[in-house]
């Protein structure tokens, strides 16, 4: 292929603004902009896998739906293969497989197997062809005893199985994934990600996946993408994103009324401060025992919850240095 | 790079370059085909409740009869409507009837524009390589539609043995012409009213008045009405061509408005300019288009 070793994907400067019309009073309504990305640029090798990950309304999906055509950008340049996905959406759509987390791709009255057929005929998929990657997908995902249950009796994990097995049977470069995790049991989870593992490994395609679970992106991506309020953070190997926040365990304190940061216990730092609420890290090797009895001693603690490392610490931690 | 990269892209009917004279109509074919097998799909998965089916085609088929009925017990009470007998106000009712339900049966889904922007299905849309038009129209695509369909059929059946005219070609053709760009025009109303909704996500109920209203406009004899009524539906709306003019040529009456005799044989032209238009804004509102925040 002509792109082979070159940039597959290409984002220069991207932004994405919407207008955002607001009631305000009976007849009154007010516009307003939102800065859904702001500015990011990063690229994307063929075969590569990279995680996005982000909080909430950080513009993680805005980018997809731009990568994917769905959106025109607002400013920037955004390359697929080498086309202007808006422009060009109809011809690279065939070349790209989307899943979205929080919606099914699948038709809710059909069953699995009727709606891989739509599939097949909608991609124009030879029938070997569909009917070896289907064969692998249902083996891979354990779907064969779901391809005559319809749509809606599935349970969310095994939508988002059937779902990612639609996605791949037109056999596409470049798999989307949005949030594929999200809300998924332990053992749905496990399987979904050792697939798509095996999927970057074994058939080279290129995998961008967006999350807001750190362990995700632990256990898939060797490279992350952080953005926040639409801004690129960081964006490198995972051991960089260790270095800035992991190993350490967040303490958040809520104290009876506002005070400035604390200090001076051993072991600990703030981080952040919101309010009678603030953010303490602290090594994730070290016991909070002794931080909470001297934190009880010495403040006016209403109540306090100790965390696992979050994006939100992360990024947190990233705005702090 | 990029222009051998685009070489490398796929090429098949429906995925021309946007600038290549005869793509709009790859596409359309290519839509139509694909019209056709999810429509497929959907009629083979219902009919596996073949039961279910029969009530809901029995459903449709009763409750659109109220309408006829309503006319029906209307002239208990009179012998004419706005100088129309019965079988005059069923050769309306029936025409436009049929023509409804064709585009029904056909593209009524295409309005559901709205709930697909709002729970953010239309995106799913846009990363298939079927024209969106297509797959929303399909969708659900149910054959117990032709409930209506057969209903204003019987209708129209009845009022030709009653009519007494003369069934020269040119009459039969006339009603061919009628129900057809009739189903046309109204088509391209659901579809309009999808496209707005592109723009007003919550342009659904103010559609749904305009084409069911409209129907019901249509199926009562034109001097029932005020003139400005009537002139503002002819010009503002192209809905009369379904039934008004052509239908006054069939049973040889003379048009409250006065027009040209062509404006007789004017449907198909406006049926094409409705379909061109339509597709034109269709193309617009499908640009404009930008997701939903979720
Ligand atoms: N279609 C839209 N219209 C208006 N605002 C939007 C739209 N899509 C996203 N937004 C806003 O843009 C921001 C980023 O959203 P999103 O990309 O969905 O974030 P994420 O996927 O990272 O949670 C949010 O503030 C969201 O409300
Ligand atoms: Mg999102």
């Amino acid at each position: 292929m002509a792109d082979e070793g070159g940039e597959f994907i290409d984002v220069q400067d991207l932004t994405k603004t919407f207008t955002v019309r607001r009631r305000t009073g009976l007849l009154r309504r007010t516009a307003e902009e939102v800065r859904a990305v702001d500015g990011i640029s990063f690229t994307l090798r063929r075969g590569e896998m990279a995680g996005f990950i982000g909080p909430n309304g950080a513009g993680k999906s805005t980018t997809i739906k731009m990568l994917t055509g769905i959106l025109t950008p607002s400013g920037g340049r955004l390359r697929v293969a080498g086309v202007d996905p808006w422009r060009e959406r109809t011809r690279l759509v065939r070349r790209i497989g989307v899943v979205f987390g929080q919606r099914t791709t699948l038709w809710w009255d059909l069953p699995l197997r009727d709606s891989y057929g739509l599939v097949r005929r909608m991609y124009r998929v030879p029938q070997a062809r569909f009917e070896e990657n289907l064969a692998r997908c249902v083996e891979l995902l354990e779907l064969g005893d779901l391809l005559d249950v319809p749509v809606r009796q599935l349970s969310l994990g095994q939508r988002m199985r059937g779902d990612i097995t639609a996605a791949l049977l037109h056999d596409p470069d470049v798999l989307y994934l949005d949030e594929p995790t999200i809300g998924l049991d332990v053992v749905s989870k496990a399987r979904v990600r050792e697939f798509l593992r095996t999927l970057n490994a074994e058939r080279g395609t290129t995998v961008l996946l967006t999350t807001h679970d750190l362990s995700d992106i632990e256990q898939l991506c060797k490279r992350v993408v952080v953005i926040d309020h639409g801004r690129l953070m960081y964006d490198g190997p995972l051991a960089g994103l260790h270095e800035v926040g992991r190993g350490e365990r967040t303490l958040v304190v809520d104290l009876e009324r506002e005070l400035p940061p604390i200090e001076g216990l051993t072991g600990a730092r703030t981080v952040r401060t919101e309010g009678p609420r603030q953010w303490l890290a602290f090594p994730a090797s070290a016991s909070a025992a002794p931080l909470v009895s001297r934190l009880a001693a010495e403040y006016p603690l209403v109540d306090l919850s100790i965390r696992e490392p979050d994006i939100e610490d992360v990024i947190a931690r990233m705005y702090a240095r | 790079m990029a222009e051998e990269l685009a070489e490398t892209l796929p090429r098949s009917p429906g995925v021309r370059p946007r600038s290549a004279p005869g793509a709009v109509l790859s596409r359309a074919a290519w839509g139509l085909r694909a019209y056709g097998f999810i429509a497929a799909m959907w009629v083979r998965s219902t009919m596996a409740y073949r039961a279910s089916f029969a009530i809901m085609l029995a459903a449709n088929f009763a409750t659109t009869s109220l309408d006829f009925a309503a006319i029906m017990i209307m002239f208990a009470q009179v012998d004419a409507l706005g100088g129309f007998a019965l079988p005059e106000v069923a050769f309306l009712y029936g025409t436009s009837c049929v023509a409804f339900g064709l585009s029904d049966l056909l593209l009524g889904s295409a309005e559901r524009v709205g709930r697909r922007v709002r729970d953010g299905t239309m995106d799913v849309l846009l990363t298939r390589p079927v024209p969106v038009l297509a797959q929303l129209a399909a969708d659900r695509f149910s054959l117990r539609r032709l409930g209506r369909i057969t209903q204003g059929s019987l209708v129209l059946g009845w009022s030709v043995l009653r009519l007494e005219l003369e069934w020269t070609p040119g009459r039969i053709a006339m009603v061919c012409s009628m129900v057809l760009c009739g189903a046309a025009i109204f088509g391209c109303v659901f579809v309009l009213g999808g496209a707005f909704q592109f723009w007003a996500q919550d342009a659904s109920e103010v559609q749904n008045a305009f084409t069911y209203g409209g129907t019901t406009l249509l199926q009562y004899p034109p001097t029932l009405f005020g003139k400005e009524l009537v002139r503002g539906v002819t010009f503002v709306v192209p809905l009369a061509f379904v039934n008004w003019l052509p239908a006054l040529h069939v049973l040889g009456r003379d048009d409250p408005l006065g027009l040209p005799g062509w404006a007789d044989y004017a449907a198909p032209f406006v049926a094409l300019l409705c379909c061109a238009l339509t597709g034109l804004v269709w193309r617009a509102g499908l640009r404009a288009y930008r997701s939903t925040g979720s």
